[in-house]
């Protein structure tokens, strides 16, 4: 029981993490109708950041600069190129995000080479202990600083002017321009919130237990894309259920592998995937998406 | 040809027949001839290295005709080509083999094995019609993200059919008693190994493939395909049974993936499972935007283009500015080249919609007939 009490707190902490990156790429979707492919590797760009200058400036500052950066890096990405695109094909713009993750990812990894890279958090791998049950500072951490942001975005989302100008560009843009709603600025806003949060996210998949930052990170990353799907695209409470679902899925196929030899080995990093197609079996359109509708 | 003929008979049935035999043949005619006699002629030139790069770029063309059947023509986006590729891959290599180095193999005759490993690429496909049926857009292309990790998972872990991690040698195609092996057979004083061989099946399968899928496309399937893509629901309100097609769009798609993954096997020798990673569906993906979406001379352009480019940085690095050799610290040609084509599926699309085939075609096509990329509404 006490492994199965484990292994559900691990994939609840790991789960908020993926719903961090999912629902930026949420609010990526919600702003400016665009499926961000490039996800992955904002997520590297902000690990790699950190990773390299947390030897030189100390840990919380290179994590904000991580964080900085990887924004930077979304907003750059919206700047220079979705905002070049004159069509009105949002579709179009997946595959540009495709090329933009080709050119991002190469670079990264070519940059990270072969090594294994330390972000140097203060937690290390202390594990809290209260009765049978053990955790991993680490995964308290995340838990925490995901529930945080998340609870402090939903707050932004909800009650600030630029959530509501974002709200209302993913409703209508048309009527949101006339009301004189920026929308360069709302996604230009929301790529850099995305970036911000998978700089986070990417802290949170390289410390402990996981070895560091390293190629197959943007890998892990990949796994936030099941969870944004199976929780419906446009719907940020299906991110973070999308995200927690993942995690306890992974976290569980992961830790009771020995019993389920005969699927193979690896199976965690496959159980998330399994799931997302045994949800869009029955529901097409993801747990909390709007079903389409369409005037003809 | 055809269209010669054809224009005589529309202008006028009483012209004698010798008249027809003294018009000379148009510039695109000659062009098309000089390009298949330069392509039969290059394996008595080429070395072994350029071949097996063109037999490369054969396979990644007929596998990203059968993308650009899915992607380009219906608008399904598909992020799991590779495993169709796999599939292909070692399910030949199963069917083929003898089961002499400790993995299961049937030992059927090996032109069998390559229809039976595109049959079961076709059925895995199949197999994955109540998602492809349904889903669309971002949805689907993530969906199929799915059968990547599945496929990886099968190969790393079903030793038996795959070999595991080390992979599996490819058993040699032998077709009407010619075997596609390095038994060397001197033609004209050029000795022919199996790339020499292959390269003439390769061309053949090439030229079927998109002579078909030109047909597809050309034909009803092809409008009903583009239908679903510009607009789904009026395509179901005219007769087209949307969710039939999507599925049999799939099923097609995979099969040419899966003959793809033969050919790429027998030009490999080996089979390794790493190969069929997230990397080579976006490849395919990065073929068809940059050669053109929706046509079949799109995505053997692009194939080309992309599959050459690796190639081409690799052999001639050390005279090129910025690319060294791989593990010099500098950027390998690998990386010089997915930096070029990541640049240019962005530049294309942002630039030039309809790809590289559209830049040729836009003298004689009039602007604004081309098909817009992307995903059905």
């Amino acid at each position: 029981m006490s492994t199965f009490a484990e292994l559900l707190l691990n994939g609840i902490s790991l789960g908020s993490v993926y719903a961090l990156i999912a629902l930026g790429f949420v609010v990526i979707f919600r702003a400016t109708e665009v499926v961000n492919f490039a996800h992955a590797s904002l997520l590297l760009a902000g690990g790699y950041v950190t990773a390299t200058l947390h030897d030189d400036i100390g840990f919380w500052p290179a994590l904000l600069v991580g964080i900085a950066g990887a924004a930077a890096v979304g907003a750059a990405v919206e700047f220079l190129v979705m905002r070049r695109y004159r069509g009105s094909d949002h579709s179009v713009l997946a595959i540009v995000t495709i090329g933009v993750d080709i050119l991002l990812t190469t670079e990264l990894t070519r940059r990270i080479g072969t090594d294994v890279l330390a972000l140097g958090d203060p937690w290390g791998d202390a594990v809290l202990t209260v009765g049978p049950v053990s955790l991993a500072h680490t995964r308290i951490a995340a838990f925490v600083a995901a529930a945080l942001l998340i609870t402090a975005f939903l707050l932004v989302f909800r009650y600030t002017s630029w959530g509501v100008a974002m709200r209302a560009a993913a409703e209508s843009p048309e009527t949101a321009a006339l009301m004189g709603v920026r929308l360069g600025r709302v996604s230009l806003g929301a790529w850099a919130v995305a970036g911000g949060l998978a700089a986070v996210a990417a802290l949170f998949l390289t410390v402990f237990p996981t070895p560091g930052l390293e190629r197959a990170t943007s890998l892990a990353a990949l796994k936030a894309f099941p969870a944004a799907i199976l929780g419906g695209l446009d719907s940020t409470t299906g991110a973070l259920v999308g995200g927690l679902l993942v995690g306890i899925t992974e976290s569980l196929a992961t830790g009771y592998q020995s019993d389920l030899t005969f699927l193979g080995r690896g199976l965690g990093d496959l159980a998330p995937y399994l799931v997302m197609v045994a949800i869009l079996l029955i529901r097409p359109a993801g747990l909390f998406g709007t079903k389409e509708l369409a005037r003809v | 040809m055809s269209d010669v003929l054809a224009r005589d008979e529309t202008t006028g049935t009483t012209r004698p027949a010798r008249h027809r035999t003294l018009r000379l043949p148009g510039v695109r005619t000659w062009v098309r001839v000089a390009g298949a006699v330069l392509l039969l002629a290059l394996p008595f030139y080429l070395d072994r290295f350029w071949l097996q790069a063109g037999l490369f770029a054969m396979a990644a063309a007929i596998g990203a005709i059968g993308l650009n059947l899915l992607t380009g023509a219906t608008g399904q986006l598909s992020m799991g080509h590779a495993f169709f590729l796999a599939v292909g891959a070692y399910g030949y290599c199963v069917f083929a083999a003898d089961g002499g180095d400790g993995l299961t193999g049937l030992g059927l005759p090996s032109w069998l094995a390559a229809v039976l490993a595109v049959l079961v690429a076709g059925v895995a496909g199949g197999l994955f019609s109540p998602i492809a049926g349904r889903l669309r857009g971002a949805y689907l292309g993530i969906a199929t993200l799915a059968l990547i990790f599945i496929g990886q998972h099968v190969l790393f872990n079903a030793r038996d059919l795959t070999g595991g991690f080390n992979g599996r040698d490819v058993p040699p195609l032998s077709l009407f008693g010619l075997t596609f092996d390095d038994r060397e057979v001197v033609v004209a004083a050029v000795p022919f190994g199996s790339a020499e061989k292959l390269w003439y099946a390769g061309l053949v399968l090439l030229l079927g493939c998109a002579l078909f899928a030109r047909g597809v496309l050309r034909g009803r399937p092809g409008r009903a395909m583009n239908a679903i893509r510009d607009h789904r629901i009026a395509a179901g309100v005219m007769g087209v049974p949307v969710a039939r097609y999507r599925a049999a769009v799939f099923v097609l798609s995979s099969m040419y993936a899966g003959l793809a993954g033969v050919l790429l096997a027998l030009v490999f020798q080996r089979t390794v499972p790493d190969y069929f990673g997230i990397t080579l569906s976006l490849d395919y993906l990065a073929m068809i935007v940059i050669g053109g979406l929706g046509s079949v001379a799109g995505a053997v352009v692009g194939a080309v283009f992309v599959s050459l480019l690796p190639q081409l940085l690799t052999r001639y690095s050390d005279a090129l500015p910025l690319v060294s050799d791989p593990g010099t610290g500098g950027i390998a040609p690998g990386e010089a080249a997915r930096y070029l084509y990541g640049a240019a599926v962005v530049a294309v699309v942002l630039f030039l919609p309809g790809g590289l085939v559209r830049l040729a075609a836009r003298r004689r096509v009039s602007p604004g007939s081309g098909a817009t990329p992307g995903e059905e509404r």
